[in-house]
C-alpha cells in the first residue's frame, strides 16, 4: 500500500481523498495555490507545498510544479481528483516516469477515451452501441454533409477533443450544415487546439444516465449501478441521482454489461464512467467515458455502500478488488444537489466570503464540503461550494428528505443555486421521474 | 533499517559533529539537520511572479517572485518555483551568496533543483545580503521565503 499520496486537487475533493487516505492510515500531501493557503484541504493534510499563484495555470494545472512537489515530499503516488489534470495523459505518463503512481487509468486508456472520435471508433469496434455517424472526424464540409444524408437529421457536430459543451453545432436543416460545420470547427480549434469535428446524430430528448465502473489489475472490472444526470444546464450538471427513475432493473443489468465491456476493450483499470444517451424507446447509446472519479460518485456511494476513493487507492496499489458482480446491490434511492457560488437565475458566478455556513445533518444526509464560516470563495476555480447528498429508503423519501435539507442550509455571504434546487424538488415532472436533458429549460 | 541501527547512526551523528546526513535505502529515506536560522521578524510581500523558465540545460537561469522593498529597504527573495534549494553549484563549491555579501543585479544567488533541472535563482537588485531563510538542501515551495538583500 502506498506511504504517501499527494492529492493534486483542491476544495472538496481534495479533502474527500485526504479522508479516504486518512481512514487507511496514508500520509497525505496537499498542494495549494497562494489564494488557497488557508484551504481546509491544506489544514487536513499532513504535509503541504505551495505550487504557484492564484491562476490554475500557474498552480494546479502546472505539471512541473507537481512533480516538485511530488518529488520533494517523496509521495509515492498522486490523486489527481477530477478535472484539472485527471484526464492529461502527458501527465500520467511523465508520473510513470518519475515513479510515482498515478491514481487512475494508464495513459493509453486516458489518452484512447479522451479523444471522442477515437473513442466512438473503439467502442463501435467492441460492440458497444453507438450513436449512428462518421468513423472518427471528417475531412471537410462535404463529408459531413453525406455523412448528414446518409444518417439523417438533426445531427449533431462535436469536436473531438472537445467537451463541455464548446466545439458543438446541432443542425436541424441540410443547409445549415456548412456554416455549423465552419463554426464549429474555429470553436472547437480555439478552445481545444484541435478543429477535428465529427458527426453524430442528435437525439431530441435523450435521458443522460451512467454507469459507474470499477476495476482492478487483476482482471476484475465490476459495475456498480447507474446514475441519472440530466439535470443539466449548458452540460454542466446541477443534481443528479441513483438508481435512475427511467432505469428498470433489466436495463440497468443490460447497460452495466456493456459499460464493462467498453472498459475491458481498453484494459481499464481504475474507477471509470460510461456515460449513455437513453432515447424515448429505451434504446442507448455510447457517448463517452471519463476516466476519472466523478463529482457525483456520492450518489453511488449511498446506494451501493462503497467507497469509491478507497477502492481507487487500493486497486491503483495492485490490490484485487476484493468484490464481484454479484456482491453489489442497489438499496434505497439517492438524490445529490452541486451548490455552487451562482446566482439562482442569471448562473454569474457569486464569489465573495461565506460568513455564515451550517450543513444539515440526521440520518441518510452526507455533505462533502470544503467550506467554512469565513472562507473564501475565490473566482479563479469552479463555483462549488458543497454537494449536499441524501439516501433514501425510497425516492420518495429521498426527495422529502432532500427538500429538508435545502430548507436546513445555511451559507450566506454569496449567492447560491439553493434556491433553484428547491424549485426542481418542487417540479411535478422531477417527482414523478419524467424528465431528459431539456428540463432545466423551464427555469430559465 | 532497524529502530536499534537507526538510533546508533543518531548517535554517530551527534558524536561527529555532524550538521547534516543522509541516506537513502529501499523503502527508507532519513534526513537528519541540526541547527537552523534564526528567523527575525522581516516583513515580507510575495508578489505573484509569472516569468518563465529559460531552460538550457541542465542549469536554467529564472526571476525570482518579483520582490518587493519593506520600510526597512530590504527586499525578500522568494522562490519562483518548487524544488530543492541549494546554496552552491555543487556539493563542496562555496556558496553563491553568503551572509553580508554584495551582490549585483542578475547575480545568481542559489540553485532550485526540479525534476533533475538545475535552475539559477538570479537576484533582481542591487545589495548587500542580510539574511537566508533556507538551508541547504531543503525542500521549498512557490513564494518561500529565500533571502533578503538590503538595496543599495
Amino acid at each position: 500500500m502506498f506511504r504517501k499520496v499527494l492529492i493534486a486537487n483542491r476544495g472538496e475533493i481534495a479533502v474527500r481523498v485526504i479522508s479516504a487516505c486518512q481512514e487507511m492510515g496514508i500520509r497525505t500531501v496537499a498542494v495549494y495555490s497562494e489564494a488557497d493557503r488557508d484551504s481546509l484541504h491544506v489544514r487536513f493534510a499532513d504535509e503541504e507545498v505551495c505550487i504557484g499563484p492564484a491562476r490554475s495555470n500557474e498552480s494546479y494545472l502546472h505539471i512541473p510544479a507537481l512533480i516538485s512537489a511530488a518529488e520533494i515530499t517523496g509521495a509515492d503516488a498522486l490523486h489527481p481528483g477530477y478535472g484539472f489534470l485527471a484526464e492529461n495523459a502527458h501527465f500520467a505518463e511523465v508520473l510513470e516516469a518519475c515513479r510515482v503512481r498515478f491514481i487512475g487509468p494508464s495513459p493509453v486508456a486516458i489518452r484512447m477515451m479522451g479523444d471522442k472520435a477515437l473513442a466512438r471508433a473503439t467502442m463501435k469496434r467492441a460492440g458497444v452501441p453507438v450513436l449512428p455517424g462518421s468513423e472518427g472526424a471528417v475531412e471537410d464540409v462535404s463529408e459531413a454533409e453525406k455523412i448528414a444524408r446518409k444518417i439523417g437529421l438533426p445531427v449533431m457536430l462535436k469536436a473531438a477533443s472537445g467537451g463541455g459543451g464548446k466545439g458543438m453545432r446541432v443542425v436541424t436543416e441540410a443547409s445549415e450544415i456548412s456554416k455549423s460545420f465552419l463554426a464549429a470547427q474555429a470553436e472547437a480549434e480555439a478552445a481545444f487546439g484541435s478543429g477535428a469535428i465529427y458527426v453524430e446524430k442528435f437525439l431530441e430528448n435523450p435521458r443522460h444516465i451512467e454507469i459507474q465502473l470499477m476495476a482492478d489489475q487483476h482482471g476484475t472490472t465490476v459495475h456498480l449501478g447507474d446514475r441519472e444526470c440530466s439535470i443539466q444546464r449548458r452540460h454542466q450538471k446541477l443534481l443528479e441521482e441513483a438508481p435512475s427513475p427511467a432505469v428498470s432493473s433489466k436495463l440497468r443489468k443490460k447497460m452495466g454489461e456493456v459499460a464493462v465491456k467498453a472498459a475491458e476493450a481498453v484494459d481499464y483499470e481504475g474507477a471509470g464512467t460510461v456515460e449513455f444517451l437513453l432515447d424515448d424507446n429505451g434504446d442507448f447509446y455510447f457517448m463517452e467515458m471519463n476516466t476519472r472519479i466523478q463529482v457525483e460518485h456520492p450518489v453511488t456511494e449511498m446506494v451501493t455502500g462503497a467507497d469509491l476513493v478507497k477502492d481507487q487507492i487500493r486497486v491503483a496499489a495492485g490490490e484485487p478488488l476484493g468484490y464481484r458482480q454479484k456482491d453489489v446491490a442497489i438499496r434505497g434511492a439517492s438524490i445529490e444537489c452541486r451548490i455552487n457560488a451562482e446566482d439562482p437565475r442569471s448562473f454569474l458566478p457569486s464569489p465573495g466570503t461565506i460568513h455564515s455556513f451550517h450543513v444539515p445533518g440526521g440520518p441518510g444526509v452526507r455533505v462533502d464540503t470544503a467550506a467554512h464560516a469565513e472562507c473564501v470563495v475565490h473566482p479563479y476555480y469552479d463555483s462549488l461550494i458543497a454537494k449536499l447528498v441524501v439516501h433514501g429508503r425510497s425516492r420518495a423519501e429521498a426527495i422529502a428528505r432532500m427538500q429538508r435539507c435545502l430548507r436546513l442550509t445555511v451559507v450566506e455571504g454569496v449567492k447560491t443555486t439553493i434556491p433553484l434546487h428547491r424549485r426542481i424538488l418542487d417540479d411535478p415532472d422531477f417527482r414523478a421521474g419524467s424528465y431528459n436533458t431539456r428540463f432545466l429549460e423551464r427555469f430559465d | 533499517m532497524n529502530l536499534s541501527e537507526l538510533k546508533e547512526l543518531l548517535e554517530l551523528i551527534t558524536e561527529q559533529n555532524i550538521t547534516e546526513f543522509e541516506i537513502e535505502e529501499k523503502d527508507l529515506r532519513v534526513r537528519i539537520k541540526k541547527g537552523g536560522e534564526a528567523v527575525n521578524g522581516v516583513a515580507t510581500y510575495s508578489v505573484e511572479s509569472t516569468s518563465p523558465q529559460v531552460a538550457a540545460a541542465p542549469v536554467a537561469a529564472v526571476h525570482p517572485s518579483a520582490p518587493e522593498p519593506t520600510d526597512e529597504g530590504l527586499v525578500v527573495v522568494t522562490a519562483p518555483m518548487v524544488g530543492t534549494f541549494y546554496r552552491q553549484s555543487a556539493p563542496g563549491a562555496d556558496p553563491f551568496a553568503r551572509n553580508g555579501d554584495r551582490v549585483q543585479k542578475g547575480q545568481t544567488l542559489c540553485i532550485i533543483e526540479a525534476m533533475k533541472l538545475m535552475n539559477e535563482i538570479e537576484s533582481e537588485v542591487v545589495g548587500e545580503v542580510v539574511e537566508i531563510f533556507v538551508d541547504d538542501g531543503q525542500p521549498v515551495g512557490f513564494g518561500d521565503r529565500l533571502f533578503s538583500i538590503r538595496e543599495s
